[in-house]
């Protein structure tokens, strides 16, 4: 990674939306922060940022990159490249490529390409069992101790559903401050599920998911991480009575930690009335009622991030039946977004609180709080997002960098539009568009 | 109306209309040559994605006798087994000139998407997709209901002769059976309440649907209770798949013999029902499971005659579909 000799001022940015200040990026750290309009740096480039809102640069826990094996949907250059323009500087790596991520090398090749493409860190997430297959447990120790020093593994796509399994895992990974991220989906409650089991599911004659097939796995991992004294990751959370659970589970004390994704933040199972692919998604899109009870254990800290789980797929897999159709959107790009749409503009986070959220949480939670959602201040690494809280955009799949066109948003209007992307004081996106010349690894 | 993908997109006068159109072709069916020349030069493409010998025969008969080509392609399999794609058998069709699509598919929503997403502009009929809609079978239905019931039920608008012009209203139906997985049921609630009727859906618990308390109708796990004290005016028993009660800790429920002890319309029922009430089946019955032979074979029974209506429905709507253009000026039925 090629570090950018280039100084940037920040002229008028308000860091969480605080008093306008400039800030100075040099060396990959942030030099300086002075009263609006006075920093004067010899040769820097000043980035106009006045009304803009400075976030620490974001962190993705839940990002499928689809490489190896996946290429035709995405690739770790073309994914990390849509998580640049989407505010990101750092994403977890999701465990289900092919071949699957369950050894050293798969976790150093996905990490090795992260650092070729040069658009965010990429800290991969390895698998908790051989293949995923949920029997045997993959080699945690190894990919721990890997060059990528992996921290967050999961099944992501499967749940570990052997109750026995899952204790030795959360208890296993505890040798190396690991946490194990659950995808829980009882299986057998779902088979062959499409949809949200509800009202909508028994009208349009698709096989339903119901709620308890989440909420189930949850209280029994959050029980088992008690019994063992273990820290437990739940991926997301869907429902109302997760996040009673999770609240619940932290009220006693338990070490668990829960995030949501920006889909389950705004759309609802009515979608699925359409029939149209691009809204099946695994955990399935529930009803308004889930979706006001996410957005208040988000709000009340029940919920501790938001997670993209941006899960593109080509043309091929979505332009199809909805039953034959994988599951699964993009969400990189629209995320900020969506969390100032749902949560920031209906005054229940602050900027702050987003910083929190999408960041610094997320950084402590996959340990890699050393170099990732740190506070902005002076000597601190230049990962920053530049966000124009103003500005408004339509959505539009064809624009977008992520190689897969399966947006939920397309053709919706969403506040908010990330500026400016700083990478250890180096620009992956300026004016809003990725700065490909900047980048090793560009396209 | 341009296309036909779900009873529940049905008007009152739309479906009224339906069922008085198919009246009129009913009427044409008596005589000798039965072939109209309504939909000369049009054709008609059968695509069908899940075996249904008996609805492509029903649609091909009725386009046949109203003079339309009519291809019959089975694409088996799909996007999932590596056949062709939804979308390219779609554009296929498309390139072909096909007027009209009548779509079977194991994928609820399939015919929606080929209405919808673009790539056809051919009418869609929608012959059942998944579990989620057969609407010519629930017209058929209806259609059956008003030639046998529409005397006594209380929205009768027409000349009285096979309760041409009438609704449904005031007439109490039930539904029998695997509601969950049925498109015959889903399609048949919406049309019926939209006619006026009144729909109880009865099964065990395990084969109703989680949120049909938001459907038009009421629900109830007890056949005997409904038969003695609901006194339904027509009894649709659903058919029972042979694979929900194979399914070990998955079954819907213990034994074939414990449902028809429950569920099955056998000759003790039968002979509790109204005398004006009417046996009905979507066809094919497992006799001896959800319907006796005394049920299947009594006077009671309308089952037979319920294929003979399919067509005439069926005919109906092809006609409304196709012909609801100036082509169709001029031809008389």
């Amino acid at each position: 990674m090629s570090t950018d000799p280039t100084t940037y001022v920040l002229r008028g940015a308000r860091p969480l939306d605080g008093d306008a200040v400039d800030v100075v990026l040099a060396d990959g750290v942030v030099t300086e922060i002075t009263a609006a309009g006075t920093a004067t740096v010899q040769g820097a480039t000043v980035v106009d940022a006045v009304d803009h809102v400075l976030l620490p640069g974001l962190v993705d826990l839940h990002t499928h990159l689809r490489e190896p094996g996946r290429e035709d949907a995405e690739t770790v250059a073309s994914g990390t490249r849509a998580a640049a323009v989407g505010g990101f500087t750092a994403v977890h790596a999701m465990a289900n490529t092919s071949p699957v991520a369950d050894t050293a090398g798969v976790v150093e090749q996905v990490h090795r390409l992260g650092e070729q493409a040069g658009w965010a860190d990429v800290h991969p997430v390895g698998a908790v069992t051989v293949g995923l297959d949920g029997v045997r447990l993959a080699e945690l120790g190894a990919m721990a101790d890997s060059a990528a020093r992996v921290r967050v593994f999961s099944d992501d796509g499967k749940c570990v559903h052997d109750p026995v399994l899952m204790r030795r895992a959360l208890e296993y990974v505890k040798a190396f401050d690991g946490v194990v991220a659950q995808h829980a989906q009882e299986p057998r409650l779902t088979e062959g599920a499409q949809m949200n089991e509800g009202v909508v599911s028994s009208q349009v004659g698709l096989t339903g998911w119901p709620a308890v097939a989440e909420e189930a796995i949850i209280a029994r991992d959050v029980l088992l991480a008690e019994h063992v004294g273990s820290r437990l990751h739940v991926c997301h959370l869907s429902t109302a009575g997760s996040v009673e659970i999770i609240r619940w589970a932290k009220s006693r004390g338990i070490d668990v930690t829960a995030e949501v994704t920006p889909h389950h933040l705004v759309l609802t199972d009515e979608l699925a009335r359409t029939y149209d692919p691009t809204f099946k998604v695994n955990p399935p899109l529930r009803t308004a009622a889930d979706v006001e009870a996410v957005r208040q254990g988000l709000a009340d800290g029940t919920i501790d991030i938001v997670a993209t789980d941006h899960a593109p797929h080509t043309r091929e897999d979505k332009d199809c039946e909805w039953g034959a159709a994988a599951f699964g959107m993009t969400g990189l790009e629209t995320a900020l977004s969506v969390v100032q749409q749902t949560m920031v503009d209906t005054g229940r986070l602050t900027w702050a609180d987003v910083a929190r959220v999408l960041s610094a949480n997320p950084a402590r939670i996959g340990r890699v709080e050393a170099t990732q959602g740190r506070p902005i201040a002076v000597g601190e690494p230049a990962n920053l997002t530049l966000v124009d809280p103003a500005a408004t955009r339509t959505v539009d799949g064809a624009e977008q960098a992520t190689a897969s066109g399966n947006t939920p948003f397309r053709g919706r209007e969403l506040p908010g539009r990330v500026v400016a992307t700083f990478l250890r004081g180096r620009a992956t996106v300026l004016d809003g568009a990725p700065v490909d010349a900047h980048v090793v690894g560009a396209r | 109306m341009k296309h036909l993908l779900s009873t529940a997109d049905l008007s009152k006068e739309e479906a009224v209309g339906l069922l008085d159109t198919a009246a009129q072709m009913a009427a044409t069916q008596s005589r000798e040559i039965k072939k109209l020349p309504t939909l000369r030069g049009r054709t008609v493409v059968n695509l069908f994605f899940e075996d249904s010998t008996r609805t492509r025969i029903s649609f091909e008969t009725a386009a046949k006798r109203l003079s339309a080509d009519v291809i019959n392609f089975s694409a088996k399999g799909s996007s999932v087994s590596k056949g062709e794609s939804l979308k390219d058998t779609a554009l296929t069709l498309h390139a072909m000139g096909a007027d009209a699509v009548v779509v079977r598919h194991w994928a609820s929503g399939a015919p929606y998407q080929l209405a919808h997403a673009g790539w056809l502009d051919a009418a869609v009929l929608n012959a059942g997709d998944g579990m989620h809609m057969h609407p010519t079978q629930a017209l058929l239905d209806a259609y059956t209901i008003r030639r046998h019931l529409a005397a006594r039920g209380s929205g009768l608008a027409g000349d009285g002769g096979d309760g041409v012009g009438a609704d449904l209203s005031g007439l109490r139906v039930a539904i029998v059976g695997d509601v969950l997985h049925s498109r015959v049921a889903r399609a048949n609630v919406a049309l019926l309440r939209t006619l006026g009727a009144e729909v109880t859906l009865v099964a065990p618990p395990t084969l109703v649907p989680v949120g049909v308390g938001a459907w038009p109708c009421r629900t109830s796990y007890d056949l005997d209770a409904t038969l003695d004290e609901w006194r339904p005016d027509a009894v649709m028993m659903l058919r029972v798949q042979r694979e929900r009660m194979s399914g070990g800790s998955g079954s819907f429920f213990p034994s074939p013999l414990e449902y028809s002890r429950y569920y099955g319309l056998d000759a003790r029922r039968l002979a509790r029902l109204a005398d004006h009430a009417i046996v009905m089946h979507p066809g094919p019955m497992n006799r001896g499971l959800e319907i006796s032979a005394e049920a299947a074979d009594s006077d009671k029974a309308v089952i037979v005659e319920q294929v003979a209506n399919g067509i005439a429905v069926r005919m109906a709507a092809l006609y409304l579909l196709m012909a609801g253009d100036s082509s169709a000026e001029g031809n008389d039925l």
